[in-house]
């Protein structure tokens, strides 16, 4: 196995570990803890009465529309770091390079910004 | 240290139970001394006193032996297997930052080419646990709140990442164990002793880096997610017994991890200036690197029990009109130093 993938195969290990960590310590606890099924214990909380309608509700639009800049501007971020890493040998054209980028990038945030996109309400 | 080479398998088995063990006890430690000593002094409350004897110290350990004996309660309208799946995806999350920080030049489980790259993608995996906890409980307080808390972690992610970029900028490397090399080895208008710790170029990274892991932990002033005077507990609500267990343990680890890896920027992480090699630096690592998380955990805890709770709209606002352009702007100034310098 190459040292790249015997690399990630121990990110895999911890992983797994935190699963069985997780499966073992409800499986010691479903050992110690009571169950006493009454039907008024699976009721949702709503404080203190009965819930009203599903608990599904409707919530607000804006939140869609901050996901969406987001995966812009993250996808903008994952380009960023290759250059961050080489700036010292791509020197005065990287810089002016990632100049323009930014620019662009920050256009972007303007743009939003002046159609009322960044205003919450 | 390591003379012998030890198989493969022996020392991911090795690293897998120290890390284990260092979660619980990272929560337990950060619980303890900032939840229930700081916050008591600095909010003028009472911290429990009596139980074990010397000053409580007892507390948590016996509040996690309360947990196991809870009951495992899942709502009847919930969309069960989600529903029990979503603390797991959470940890799951916390347990992967801690592959890559280093405690030592040898002491660090496995030194990712891209480390704090990956650092930041995993630590964002918890959304998916904190949205799956707020829709499968079926229920309203739940909802709002993972809604909030994903509003709000998507928006602090960005200064968080651009933040970041900086220290990269500076450090030639991904890596954060040549993130600390890059410190140690730096010299200080030609004064190497010391090193060249990133804080004193990379002063307002770290204030982004401070602010957006603030709001990444859902600590006041940035916890609507969990605001309990209005949701309850956020997407927590509908959760008993050990799962909730899990939510606290994955909150106090990852706020260590993170102070973690803001201690490794900005720090230096493992290295002082005494030992910069061999096995001394190994034994001394995990000791400087504890001071260090100490110190950063203590300025996360102090701001969350001094500020009150901001609005949404003034969160996000503070994320996107002022975090997003700083950072951009910071990204640009550290290049000019280095490309001019």
């Amino acid at each position: 196995m190459s040292q790249f993938l015997r690399q990630y195969l121990t990110v895999a290990i911890f992983g797994a570990a935190a699963v069985l960590m997780v499966g073992a310590m409800l499986g010691f606890g479903r050992l110690l803890r009571p169950t006493r099924p009454q039907t008024g214990k699976y009721i949702n909380y709503e404080c203190g009465v009965d819930p009203v309608g599903v608990g599904w509700s409707q919530s607000q639009i804006r939140y869609y529309v901050f996901a969406l800049l987001f995966v812009m501007f993250d996808v903008e971020a994952v380009f960023i770091f290759p250059w961050a890493v080489r700036l010292e040998a791509l020197a005065v054209f990287g810089l002016a390079e990632m100049g323009i980028f930014i620019v662009i990038l920050a256009l972007g945030l303007v743009y939003a910004w002046r159609k009322g996109v960044l205003r919450w309400v | 240290m390591f003379a012998v080479e030890i198989p493969y398998w022996q020392l991911t088995i090795l690293k897998t139970v120290i890390v284990l063990s260092i979660i619980p006890a990272a929560a337990v430690v950060l619980g303890y001394v900032f939840l229930l000593k700081m916050m008591a002094h600095m909010q003028s409350r009472m911290g429990p006193m009596e139980p074990g004897g010397f000053h409580g110290w007892f507390q948590l350990i016996g509040d996690g032996i309360k947990f196991i004996q809870k009951e495992d309660i899942i709502p009847g309208e919930a969309d069960r297997r989600v529903f029990a799946m979503a603390p797991l995806v959470v940890l799951i999350s916390t347990f992967l930052l801690y592959v890559v920080v280093p405690a030592g030049p040898r002491l660090v489980v496995q030194n990712l080419d891209v480390g704090i790259f990956y650092a930041l993608a995993v630590s964002s995996l918890g959304v998916i646990g904190v949205l799956m906890a707020g829709w499968a409980s079926a229920n309203k307080f739940a909802l709002l709140g993972s809604l909030r808390a994903a509003g709000q972690l998507i928006a602090y992610e960005l200064p968080l990442v651009l933040a970041v970029v900086g220290v990269v900028i500076q450090a030639n490397t991904m890596s954060l164990q040549g993130i600390v090399h890059a410190q140690a080895d730096g010299a200080i208008f030609g004064l190497s002793w010391f090193g060249n710790p990133f804080i004193l170029t990379q002063l307002v990274g770290f204030g982004i880096f401070l602010a957006a892991a603030q709001a990444e932990l859902t600590q006041t002033p940035f916890d609507m997610p969990v605001a309990e005077s209005e949701l309850v507990a956020g997407y927590m609500t509908e959760y008993s017994g050990f799962r909730f267990l899990f939510f606290f343990m994955a909150e106090f680890g990852t706020a260590f991890a993170l102070s973690a890896i803001a201690a490794t920027l900005y720090f230096g992480g493992w290295y002082q200036p005494f030992f910069k090699t061999g096995i001394m630096a190994d034994v001394m690592g995990p000791v400087v690197l504890g001071a260090k998380i100490m110190l950063i955990a203590f300025l996360i805890f102090w701001i969350r029990f001094t500020f009150p709770r901001f609005r949404e709209d003034q969160l996000q606002a503070f994320a996107w009109k002022f975090l997003i352009p700083l950072s951009l702007i910071n990204i640009m100034a550290t290049a000019v130093f280095k490309v001019v310098l």
